[in-house]
């Protein structure tokens, strides 16, 4: 595989020259970002057969073999529908907001490394990068929120962006653990920091269980998702910050949504899991792994959401700010003083 | 003790997981979708759908125009106006139900001495333009022939209950 891609790339050097940086990085891109978006159509499509399911339901099925083709009709009928501006919007951030919000879920993968070596940019803060990209979607909901001038999309959004700041400490705190035990901030060194000759107990879910927890249940409430979905909140304020939106601008939320969810598996994935590594030692190591790391995370969002009820948003804010930001300040320490003590083993 | 159970309960988020095996498991159970119009409910001969109005077997209509289906009618969907008739017996010369109106309470079905207004198993219908769903007399008369042997069948069915 990195053969052929050397390969590839000194052919097109030779033929293009200076030319061809800038062409390879836009293949390498869309490589990228067109999986993500095909994964995030299905996962609508997932979402909605998963939560059938577990109801006594079989979901959709009527567009095509087992409603194989429903996010393409859904997308069609999104394309197709009037983006409604309202009059007493500010136009321009109005448009922006939507793309505010998608823009930083894709731009995170830059440093996503998918297996060893396979990484479209490999910096050594890419912890940092990603601890500020995840960050820059909260813009994209408080601009949305106020640019509609509804008082319904500002009190979403508001609730949104608390809840969305408040989560983000806990989360940040969690990944310092696991920038603890690994010594580095380059994802991919995160990742080989979890070789070892036991498979899936070289891990740093095992040291950092309650992080590995907390970072899990802080992304479910980061990506705005049920029970943690008091941005939404049908029965309370319908669509919270995008209830202006309509069309292709609510669709753009909408993939913002689900690419973070995507976002948040497989950097729990990473962090955690181990990424690309086999769980037993007398399995290679390869992409697969990763994507099943990652599928596991995006079938218990859909999961979650099938089972528990929306929280109070004072229970929210109590959940991230007396229980997570304590228990990862605690375990921030307990790792440290671990790691002097020769028991540390990862 | 307990409190110390139940701080690692909490923790563990033993209660959580055991909410989500229950959701797991029933995400194996067997599906209980009806998938309509390839299968359907099971339906009670009660059913209450479109109405119709039926005939005796010799052909005579059975509606004798007294009016209590329309003095019951909660939603006021009934319109009748009788006459006449040549032969000397009391005939109806107008029967609309307007079934925007209706709500099928099956009131006028309950009130009618003669079995004449009935709500048929029908509930597979629609209007394309306004008026549409306003039924006259004939378009009663028409449901009646079209179902008679399935309205007779559930009438019997029920006669026992009555």
């Amino acid at each position: 595989m990195m053969e052929l891609l050397q390969t590839l790339q000194q052919a097109g050097l030779e033929l293009l020259g200076p030319a061809w940086l800038p062409i390879w990085t836009i293949v390498k891109i869309m490589v990228i970002t067109v999986p993500i978006m095909l994964t995030v159509a299905y996962l609508t499509l997932a979402e909605r057969k998963v939560i059938g399911y577990m109801q006594i339901r079989i979901g959709p099925n009527r567009v095509g073999p087992y409603g194989l083709l429903q996010p393409l009709a859904d997308g069609a009928k999104l394309l197709f529908k009037e983006i409604i501006i309202p009059s007493g919007s500010n136009k321009f951030l109005f448009i922006a907001a939507p793309i505010l919000g998608l823009a930083p879920a894709l731009a995170a993968w830059a440093v996503m490394p998918f297996s060893e070596g396979m990484v479209l940019t490999n910096v050594n803060a890419g912890l940092l990068y990603i601890l500020a990209m995840t960050s820059l979607s909260v813009y994209g909901i408080i601009i949305a929120g106020w640019a509609s001038n509804s008082k319904y999309a500002f009190i979403g959004a508001v609730r949104s962006v608390a809840q969305i700041v408040s989560y983000e400490i806990a989360m940040g705190f969690a990944l310092v653990c696991v920038l603890m035990a690994s010594q580095s901030m380059n994802v991919g060194d995160i990742v080989r920091g979890q070789q070892g000759s036991l498979g899936m107990l070289n891990w740093y879910f095992i040291p950092l269980f309650p992080m590995f927890l907390v970072y899990l249940i802080s992304g479910v409430a980061e990506t705005n998702r049920a029970p943690f979905d008091m941005a939404e909140g049908e029965s309370e304020i319908v669509a919270g910050f995008h209830v202006e939106y309509s069309g292709m601008a609510f669709a753009m939320f909408f993939l913002a949504e689900y690419a973070n969810m995507i976002l948040i598996s497989f950097l729990t994935a990473i962090m955690f899991l181990g990424g690309w590594l086999s769980p037993v030692p007398f399995l290679p190591d390869s992409f697969i792994w990763l994507l099943a790391k990652a599928s596991f995370f995006l079938f218990l969002f859909l999961w979650l959401r099938a089972t528990f009820p929306r929280y109070r948003y004072d229970q929210l804010m109590r959940l991230g700010w007396k229980v997570f930001i304590p228990l990862t300040i605690i375990w921030v320490v307990v790792v440290a003083v671990w790691m002097q003590t020769p028991y540390w083993l990862w | 003790m307990e409190k110390i159970t139940n701080f690692f309960k909490t923790f563990l988020l033993y209660e959580l997981v055991k909410g989500m095996a229950l959701t797991g498991r029933y995400f194996f159970a067997r599906k209980i979708t009806v998938q309509y119009p390839e299968e359907k409910t099971p339906q009670s001969f009660r059913f209450r759908g479109l109405h119709a109005q039926r005939r005796y077997a010799n052909g005579e209509e059975r509606c004798i125009g007294c009016k209590l289906c329309e003095a019951v009618c909660p939603a006021l969907a009934i319109k009748i106006e009788v006459a006449e008739r040549e032969d000397g017996t009391r005939r109806t010369t107008q029967y609309d139900i307007d079934l925007y109106k209706c709500i099928f309470c099956g009131f006028c079905e309950e009130s009618c001495p003669v079995d004449a207004i009935v709500e048929t198993r029908m509930f597979e219908y629609h209007g394309e333009k306004p008026g549409d769903l306003y039924y006259t007399k004939p378009m009663l008369l028409a449901m009646g022939d079209k179902h008679e042997e399935q309205i007779a069948k559930d009438r019997a069915a029920d006669a026992k209950y009555r």
